[in-house]
C-alpha cells in the first residue's frame, strides 16, 4: 500500500527522461501563457463569447479530469495544467459563435472537452500515454458530430465588449468556395489582405487568427527551449513550399504561401499543437519527417479536399505515424551487441 | 437426471449470451458489427440473418459429424456454411430487398464469420443435435442481442431516430453514425456489457459466500 501510494507521486512520462528542475505542471503552466497574447487578440477580436467559450472548454476539461481521478479512485493530477493546457487549446480551437442558446450549441465545447480528456486522454493511460492530440480530437469530434454549429464564423469586431457580431466566411473559406481573387476583393488590396491576415482581423477559431500574437507565443517557447525548431519549421516551409508549387489557379509556382501560412490554424497547429510532447517524435530528424508530413497533408486537404482547412486532421495522421518514426529514427544504443537486440525487438 | 440435462442445455445458451458473447467477449466480427449497425432495422435483420445460419449450419454439421472425414472436415465446413447463406441471402432478397440492398454484402460475408466456422469446428462437429442446435442458438441470439444494442443506441443517438421513425427532430451526435461512430459505440458498449458482468460475477460471489 506504502509503495503504491508513493508510486503515484511519480509522474511517469515518454522518454526523453532528462534530469532537470522542469517539472510537468510547470511546463504546462508556461505553454498556457505563451499562448495567452493568441488568446487575448481572440477575445479582443470576437468579444465576451470568446472568453464564455473558452472558459466553458478550460472549467469543463478540469472537471472531467478530477471526476476521471475520482472515479477511478487515484490521486486527482487535475492541477498539474495539463487539463488546463487541453481545455484552453481547445477552446482556441473553436468558433466563438458556440455561445448560443438559440440554436443551442453550448452543449458543443462541453461533450468536446469529454471526448478531449476522457476519451482521448485517460483512456489512454492518461498523461503521455495519449495517441493523439486531446484538443485536436476534442475538436475533430465536434466537427463531425455538429458540422452547422462548428462553422459558423463571427466576424471580428475589434471591441472587447461588441456582443452581436456577424456572421462571415474564413479566408480560407473564401479562398476555397470563390478563389483568391475575391479573397482580395473581400480584404482591399493584397497588402491589407496580409496585413489582416498578420494582425488576426479576421473570421475564424478563437485563437488561432492572429499571427503576430501566436508567433509572440512560439518564440518565446522557441527561446525558453521547450519547443525546438524542428517541427513548426518544416511544418510550415513544406506547407509554404507546396502552397507556392500547387496553390495557384495559372499554373505551378503561382500560389501564394503568405496567404496559406497566415490563414486557418496553420500558426497555432505548427507552434503549439504540433509540438505537443507527447504525441510527436522526440528524436529530431523524427520531428522534421513528422513536420513535413503534417505541411503536406494540410495542403493536401486544403487544395485537393473536401474540408477548406486541413491542419487539424493533418496534425492527427501524423500523431499515429509518430510511433513509427520514432521507431525509425532511434538513438543509436552503444555498446549493444547485435543480435541482443534483434531479439529484443522481436519480442 | 433430465433436469441436470436441461441446466447444461440453459448454461449452454446462455453461455453465448453472456460469457462467450462473440461482439462484446470474444471481440469477433466486428467488421459487421460496424458497418451495419448505423440503425435499427439492418442490425437487426442482420442479427437474424448470422442466428438462422448458426443454428443451421450447427444443425447440419451435428448430423453430418458421423461421416465427415477429419481431413477435408474445414473445407466441408466452409461449403456448409456457404449453402445455408446462399440461402439466407435468397430469402432476404426476396422478403426485405431494402434491407438487403444495404446489408448484402455482409450477408455474403457471414461466410466468413470466425465466429460461425469456430462453433462447428469446436462444438457442433463434436456434440448430438440438440446441444448443437442450442449452442447455435446461444450464439446467434448473442450476436443478435449485440447488434441490436449498437444498432439501438447509434442509431438514436446518431440520427434521433429508431427504426426509421423519426424521435428528436435534431441529429444529436452526428458522428455515431459514421464509421468513427461505430468504433465509439462498440467500444462503450463493450466497455459497459463488460462492467455490468463484472459487478454481477462480484455480487454473485458474494453471495454464495
Amino acid at each position: 500500500m506504502e509503495a503504491t501510494k508513493k508510486e503515484q507521486n511519480f509522474i511517469v512520462s515518454v522518454s526523453p527522461h532528462v534530469k532537470s528542475d522542469e517539472t510537468t505542471s510547470r511546463i504546462m503552466w508556461t505553454v498556457s501563457i505563451a499562448l495567452l497574447p493568441a488568446l487575448l487578440s481572440g477575445l479582443y477580436f470576437f468579444g465576451p463569447k470568446a472568453l464564455f467559450v473558452t472558459l466553458l472548454c478550460i472549467i469543463s476539461s478540469m472537471i472531467f479530469e478530477h471526476l476521471y481521478f475520482r472515479i477511478v479512485e487515484k490521486k486527482s493530477a487535475v492541477g498539474d495544467g495539463s487539463a488546463f493546457l487541453t481545455g484552453l487549446l481547445l477552446g482556441m480551437n473553436m468558433p466563438s459563435s458556440l455561445w448560443s442558446v438559440s440554436p443551442f450549441t453550448i452543449h458543443v465545447p462541453i461533450v468536446a472537452s469529454f471526448v478531449a480528456i476522457v476519451i482521448t486522454k485517460q483512456l489512454f493511460g492518461g498523461l503521455g500515454f495519449n495517441v493523439f492530440n486531446p484538443a485536436l480530437i476534442g475538436r475533430a469530434f465536434a466537427l463531425i458530430s455538429w458540422p452547422k454549429a462548428m462553422t459558423i464564423w463571427s466576424a471580428p469586431t475589434a471591441a472587447f465588449f461588441a456582443m452581436d457580431a456577424k456572421t462571415t466566411a474564413t479566408p480560407l473559406g473564401i479562398l476555397k468556395e470563390e478563389g483568391v481573387t475575391k479573397l482580395i476583393e473581400v480584404f482591399g488590396d493584397k497588402m491589407s489582405l496580409y496585413q489582416q491576415l498578420f494582425t488576426g482581423h479576421r473570421a475564424g477559431s478563437i485563437g488561432e487568427t492572429s499571427a503576430i500574437a501566436l508567433l509572440i507565443g512560439g518564440l518565446f517557447l522557441l527561446a525558453k527551449r521547450y519547443i525546438t525548431w524542428h517541427i513548426p519549421v518544416s511544418f510550415l516551409g513544406s506547407a509554404a513550399l507546396m502552397a507556392w508549387v500547387m496553390g495557384g489557379k495559372g499554373g505551378l509556382f503561382t500560389g501564394d504561401p503568405i496567404v496559406h501560412l497566415m490563414s486557418g490554424g496553420m500558426m497555432l497547429g505548427a507552434w503549439f499543437m504540433a509540438t505537443d510532447y507527447v504525441t510527436s517524435p522526440s528524436m529530431k530528424t523524427g520531428q522534421i519527417i513528422f513536420g513535413v508530413g503534417c505541411g503536406l497533408l494540410t495542403m493536401l486537404i486544403r487544395l485537393k479536399g473536401g474540408y477548406p482547412e486541413g491542419v487539424m486532421f493533418a496534425i492527427l495522421i501524423m500523431n499515429c505515424f509518430a510511433p513509427l518514426i520514432d521507431r525509425g529514427f532511434r538513438s543509436k544504443v552503444f555498446g549493444a551487441v547485435k543480435p541482443a537486440t534483434a531479439k529484443e525487438g522481436s519480442k | 437426471m433430465s433436469s441436470h440435462n436441461n441446466t447444461n442445455l440453459k448454461e449452454l445458451f446462455l453461455n453465448g449470451i453472456v460469457k462467450e458473447n462473440t461482439i462484446f467477449k470474444l471481440a469477433l466480427s466486428l467488421c459487421p458489427s460496424i458497418a451495419v449497425t448505423n440503425n435499427l432495422k439492418n442490425g437487426v435483420f442482420m442479427g437474424f440473418a448470422v442466428l438462422f445460419v448458426q443454428v443451421m449450419v450447427n444443425l447440419t454439421i451435428s448430423l453430418m459429424r458421423n461421416f465427415i472425414q477429419p481431413k477435408v472436415r474445414l473445407p466441408i465446413f466452409m461449403l456448409v456454411i456457404s449453402g445455408w447463406v446462399t440461402v439466407t441471402q435468397l430469402m432476404m432478397a426476396a422478403f426485405v430487398p431494402d434491407v438487403y440492398g444495404k446489408v448484402g454484402l455482409y450477408i455474403a460475408l457471414i461466410v466468413a464469420f470466425a465466429s460461425i466456422l469456430a462453433r462447428a469446428e469446436m462444438f457442433a462437429s463434436k456434440n448430438s443435435v440438440v446441444p448443437s442446435i442450442v449452442d447455435g442458438l446461444g450464439m446467434g441470439v448473442g450476436f443478435l442481442f449485440a447488434l441490436t444494442v449498437i444498432s439501438f443506441f447509434r442509431e438514436l443517438v446518431g440520427k434521433g431516430s429508431l427504426w426509421g421513425n423519426v424521435i428528436v427532430d435534431t441529429k444529436p451526435l452526428l458522428i455515431m453514425i459514421l464509421p468513427a461512430g461505430g468504433f465509439f459505440a462498440v467500444g462503450i458498449l463493450m466497455a459497459l456489457f463488460n462492467w455490468i458482468n463484472t459487478r454481477y460475477a462480484a455480487k454473485g460471489a458474494h453471495a454464495s459466500h
